[in-house]
């Protein structure tokens, strides 16, 4: 917190001290903004709302976009990931183009969804489908072959059949996984919607970035990235709340009660 | 009849991480009959756990055959409980649940496997911690838990690596009181792996003495003592130590070797 205000001070005054002097001062706020000029863009942004439309609308339609994406792509890795992690021919056959997939920069995706799917939130959310995917389908995938041959052994000694050893054995070892992978890819899922807005969109605080950036409005790209973060902080609040909710048998050596 | 469990001219090698094999066990050749228990004592590394994987059908035999019930085994066979050397209880799963396990996934109804859990639980002094996950008990906690879990199957074939050997000597012998109670009320036939003579000699009717690996056996003893045994009490008995003697013999040679060899390999 002490950091920030330092940081967010020094900035203030640099762009500030000896206005008069154009050589006098530390940081051209022309081209970096300054703290208070955010403050009242995001001010005016939510009293008159953007170009594109009111804040509120921008912000959920990128929301949209992210949790979509994100949903849509965190079924796919689990599913596919466990697939593969469990049927040895499965991860023969399809390892080799998931790996060959994965090692493009998938980005360049989004011109090629906007340009097949057009303009509206689903080329957003088919970008975002792909950054989430492979980030839950290699830790599905790992959790799946990182699964305690012990307790495999046992659960088939106890009786197990194939389904309830996924279903008792794999998948809850594999959540620990599969949970940590959702830190990660939300943010990806963030990253495919402004992305996508970015290249081409309707509404969206990508567009409200792209919009600020070819006005040279410095303080409006910085107030944008502001709103991101607060979505980001917020969304990684509800997932470790979820994680601690499912997997209440670890551990948690972060937040032991005192008593 | 067939014996319960035989083991004829067993080999079984593993690949090592350098690529080559290494043969575990060599030619072991051991039957166990119906309703009789069997402790398997031997050095460190000289593959007891391998043979307890080996009957119970979760690791196949390189060379010879391994039977159960007089048929060859294929798969993991219903009839086994098995007690694992390392921690086995599902991290996920609460005690009560862990217990219940094994009931379940033989198709019995959720309220009765919890009833059956909870007796089973109270039989191994875990009372009062039904709830609780095991990261949250101690190791030997643990270990009790994972006895529940195998034992409320009530399996014909018991297949138990050093269960006992993370318990304090008081809660050990209870336990191994409890053992035998249990034992003599079932009758199932039993492997018990130990590093513990004294515990072998005290539970068992039989007492395998295995080489240093490549294990093969090296001994057979016959434990006369008469039974119910308190198992407290019976290591007084002068035909205990005269037993005690005459296998210790046998295996301190074994030990010596295996003891010899890990300095070698560390030197
Ligand atoms: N999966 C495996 N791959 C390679 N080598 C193995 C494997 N399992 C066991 N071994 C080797 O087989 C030998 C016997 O192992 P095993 O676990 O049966 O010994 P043990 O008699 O149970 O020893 P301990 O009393 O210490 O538990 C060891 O040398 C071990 O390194
Ligand atoms: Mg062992």
């Amino acid at each position: 917190m002490a950091f920030a205000v330092v940081v967010l001070g020094l900035w203030q005054t640099g762009t500030t001290i000896d206005a008069t002097h154009k050589d006098g001062l530390f940081i051209d706020p022309f081209f970096y903004g300054r703290p208070s000029g955010i403050a009242s863009q995001l001010w005016t942004w939510i009293q008159n709302g953007t170009a594109q439309g009111p804040l509120w609308l921008q912000v959920a339609t990128t929301l949209e976009e992210a949790f979509l994406g994100f949903l849509i792509g965190v079924v796919l890795g689990v599913v596919f990931g466990v697939a593969l992690g469990r049927v040895r021919l499965l991860s023969d056959v399809f390892a080799p183009y998931i790996k060959a997939l994965n090692a493009m920069p998938r980005v360049v995706l989004g011109s090629i969804f906007i340009i097949t799917i057009g303009y509206g939130i689903w080329s957003k959310v088919a970008l975002a489908v792909v950054l989430v995917f492979f980030v839950v389908f290699f830790n599905a995938f790992q959790g799946v072959r990182e699964v305690d041959r012990v307790l495999i052994a046992n659960a088939r000694i106890l009786g197990a059949s194939e389904r309830q050893l996924s279903t008792h054995v794999i998948l809850p070892s594999a959540l620990s996984w599969i949970l940590a992978s959702l830190h990660t890819s939300f943010g990806f899922a963030l990253v495919g919607a402004v992305v996508g807005e970015y290249l081409g969109a309707i509404h969206g605080i990508g567009l409200i970035i792209a919009t600020a950036q070819a006005t040279f409005n410095p303080n409006g790209v910085f107030a944008a990235m502001f709103i991101l973060a607060v979505v980001a902080l917020t969304a990684e609040v509800a997932l470790t709340w979820l994680e601690n909710r499912l997997i209440k048998w670890r551990p948690n050596t972060l937040e032991v009660p005192r008593i | 009849m067939a014996p319960a469990i035989e083991l004829r001219h067993v080999t079984k090698r593993f690949l090592t991480p350098s690529g080559t094999a290494y043969t575990a066990l060599r030619e072991l050749d051991f039957a166990v009959q119906d309703g009789e228990f069997c402790a398997v004592v031997g050095p460190t590394g000289c593959g007891k756990s391998t043979t307890l994987a080996l009957i119970s059908g979760l690791e196949p035999p390189s060379e010879g055959d391994v039977l159960v019930g007089g048929a060859p085994v294929r798969s993991v066979n219903r009839d086994v409980g098995y007690v694992f050397q390392v921690d086995a209880v599902f991290p996920w799963k609460s005690v009560l649940d862990n217990v219940a396990t094994g009931p379940r996934f033989r198709g019995i109804e959720r309220r009765q496997a919890e009833d059956r859990a909870r007796d089973w639980i109270k039989r191994v002094g875990l009372s009062g911690f039904e709830r609780y996950y095991p990261h949250q008990l101690s190791g030997g906690m643990r270990k009790r838990a994972a006895l529940a879990q195998t034992l409320i199957n009530e399996p014909r074939i018991l297949l138990m690596d050093e269960p006992f050997s993370a318990l304090d000597v008081q809660t050990r012998t209870l336990m191994e009181n409890e053992l035998l109670q249990l034992w003599s009320a079932t009758r199932a036939s039993v492997v018990f792996v130990t590093h513990d003579l004294e515990e072998a000699i005290a539970l068992a009717d039989r007492v395998v003495v295995i080489t240093a690996g490549p294990g093969t056996v090296k001994g057979v003893y016959r434990v006369d003592l008469p039974r119910p045994r308190n198992v407290a009490e019976i290591r007084f008995q002068p035909e205990f130590s005269r037993i005690y003697q005459e296998i210790w013999n046998d295996l301190r040679d074994e030990v010596l070797v295996s003891y010899e060899r890990s300095k070698r390999s560390v030197s």
